[in-house]
């Protein structure tokens, strides 16, 4: 605090630049919100984020109903919805659903896990990272689908290779979130806890895995994001059920309106895991100062 | 209590930030370490909390050796530090996280009672203002009762009226265990106002340039003649003591101000 202090004689020439040292704080950002966002209206938001895909779909289809637009290679949207109430009204639908889900909510443990697991490790211990960090950045260059002959190989057609592929994809963006993250901790915080001789474990789960829980936040979310990438690929290698079945079952027997219902199901489930996954660690991120911590 | 035989410091960068150290500092006794910018002042107390090794020279509490932080040594820095996740009293409670948990609510409660926090036990870190984050770091140094409070310029970001009231808060709250303090800082009347003894350092290399008793009673009259004119002189063994590297010459501004 020397630097600011006003009759500091190797400072006199300074205030002027003294505003640009001060790095911007996230308070300045707290008032920007505060200008920015219209309060009152903000329970209602989440109806903004309806109006575009619902007027596309309304728009497609008066296209289709007015001849405007080919309703067999891209069937309209009430199509859709007979498909999938076709199908919920057999029970195939939520047969589907539960096996992809189960597949992903599976994967995205595993993931999570070992991402956690080898992220903290590398992040805390130079020793581990020097280790273990080049092996895991290698394997994160190759691309997910690489994968799929070996794991069917050594894991059979079942669940196994499918529920291990997800895990792949769920796993890189915490491990690497996470190990940079704990990277960037704050040396003052992590020097607390040296005083009060926290061992390197207590270190690890009571300062540096708080420190970086909104990253982490943000990792869950990415990996969640390609656990449902990747169980396409995982149910296109070969599956009975699921909805990646669904939609290449749609493409082989030439039923565009399945293939497009399971991509529908996919965007929902997607978007609801997501935002659960997003309020769920809401009350875990209530300290932070930030920008906007509801958002 | 506390010896310090011969210490020095040189980072792994070569700079040379304290040579030779000898002190001695009794139980119970509250010194005042004050010095100019890069005198080591820091580099003092972050030896002897054990944050950093000493290149040379031994460090001895109550007669063991140092080798690493430990339990009967608080530290206060010049930042609160605390953490952002954590409510206050759990902020308070870091330290002492192997006492039972009853004996944890008990001491966080008296320690925040005592610096004057009992109404924000639940609140974040981001809701308190700079004076109350550093009577929280106060709590959280002194939950674990040390028997050496190391104070890294502990009040020297905040402004004059705070500063003033937790200096001689600082006074009540040592009363109730009578810790060792070593209380580093660069403000020659806070070291007047709370010292039984005070060392001015001298830079390049930190070294000790006069260690000065003022025979002053307590509680300490800032306005008092007896205190003023220690100030004055206190200040004139500072002006003597730095070394200005850019300016030299500069008669405008006392070093003190530094």
């Amino acid at each position: 605090m020397t630097v600011t202090h006003p009759s500091d004689p190797y400072n006199e020439v300074a205030p002027a630049s003294l505003p640009a040292v001060t790095a911007p704080s996230r308070r300045t950002g707290e008032e920007d919100a505060s200008v920015v966002s219209a309060r009152p209206g903000r329970r209602w938001n989440w109806l903004l984020g309806l109006i575009v895909p619902v007027g596309l779909a309304v728009g497609w289809e008066i296209a289709v109903a007015a001849g405007l637009g080919d309703g067999r290679l891209l069937p309209p949207p009430s199509k859709i919805i007979a498909t999938l109430s076709a199908l919920a009204a057999t029970g195939e639908l939520l047969s589907h659903i539960v096996a992809t889900l189960c597949r992903v909510a599976l994967g995205f443990v595993f993931g999570v896990l070992a991402g956690t697991f080898l992220g903290a490790l590398t992040g805390y211990s130079t020793l581990a990272r020097a280790l273990l960090d080049p092996t895991l950045q290698a394997l994160r260059a190759i691309p997910s689908i690489a994968w799929v002959p070996v794991f069917i190989l050594w894991f059979g057609i079942f669940e196994t290779s499918k529920v291990i592929l997800i895990a792949v994809g769920v796993f890189f963006p915490i491990y690497l979130a996470l190990s940079g993250a704990i990277l960037g901790v704050d040396r003052k915080l992590v020097e607390v806890a040296r005083i009060f001789r926290f061992s390197g474990p207590e270190m690890v789960w009571r300062v540096l895995l708080p420190a970086t829980l909104p990253a982490y936040v943000i990792a869950l979310r990415a990996g969640l994001g390609l656990g449902w990438m990747f169980v396409v690929a995982a149910e296109f290698m070969g599956a009975s059920e699921g909805l990646g079945f669904l939609l290449v079952d749609g493409q082989m027997t030439g039923r565009p309106q399945t293939v497009l219902a399971s991509i529908a199901v996919f965007a929902v489930l997607g978007k609801l895991t997501d935002w659960l996954l997003a309020q769920g660690s809401l009350r875990f991120l209530r300290w932070q100062d930030g920008f906007n911590p509801t958002a | 209590m506390l010896t310090l035989s011969n210490l020095s410091k040189r980072y792994s960068n070569g700079h040379l930030a304290l040579s030779g150290i000898d002190l001695s500092v009794g139980p119970g006794e509250i010194l005042g370490v004050v010095g100019g910018s890069g005198c080591g002042k820091s580099t003092l107390l972050r030896l002897i909390s054990g944050l950093e090794t000493p290149s040379d020279g031994r460090i001895e509490i109550g007669g063991s050796p140092v080798s690493g932080p430990r339990d009967e040594v608080g530290f206060v820095f010049q930042e609160p530090r605390l953490m952002p996740w954590l409510s206050i009293d759990d902020n308070v409670a870091f330290g002492i996280r192997h006492l039972a948990r009853e004996e944890r609510d008990v001491r966080v409660r008296e320690a925040l009672v005592r610096v004057g926090l009992a109404g924000f036990a639940g609140h974040w870190p981001r809701e308190l203002s700079g004076g109350m984050a550093q009577r929280a770091a106060l709590a959280r140094a002194l939950v674990g009762r040390p028997q050496i409070l190391l104070l890294d310029e502990p009040f020297s970001a905040l402004d004059a009226l705070t500063r003033n009231d937790l200096q001689e808060h600082l006074l009540d709250l040592w009363a109730y265990d009578r810790p060792t303090m070593v209380l580093v800082t660069h403000d020659i009347e806070e070291a007047l106002a709370l010292s039984d003894r005070i060392v001015v350092m001298q830079p390049a290399p930190g070294r000790v340039q006069v260690t000065v008793t003022p025979p002053l009673s307590r509680p300490r009259d800032r306005a008092s003649l007896e205190f003023q004119e220690w100030k004055r002189h206190l200040l004139a063994e500072l002006h003597h003591s730095f070394v200005r590297p850019a300016r030299q010459g500069d008669e405008r501004f006392p070093a003190a101000a530094i």
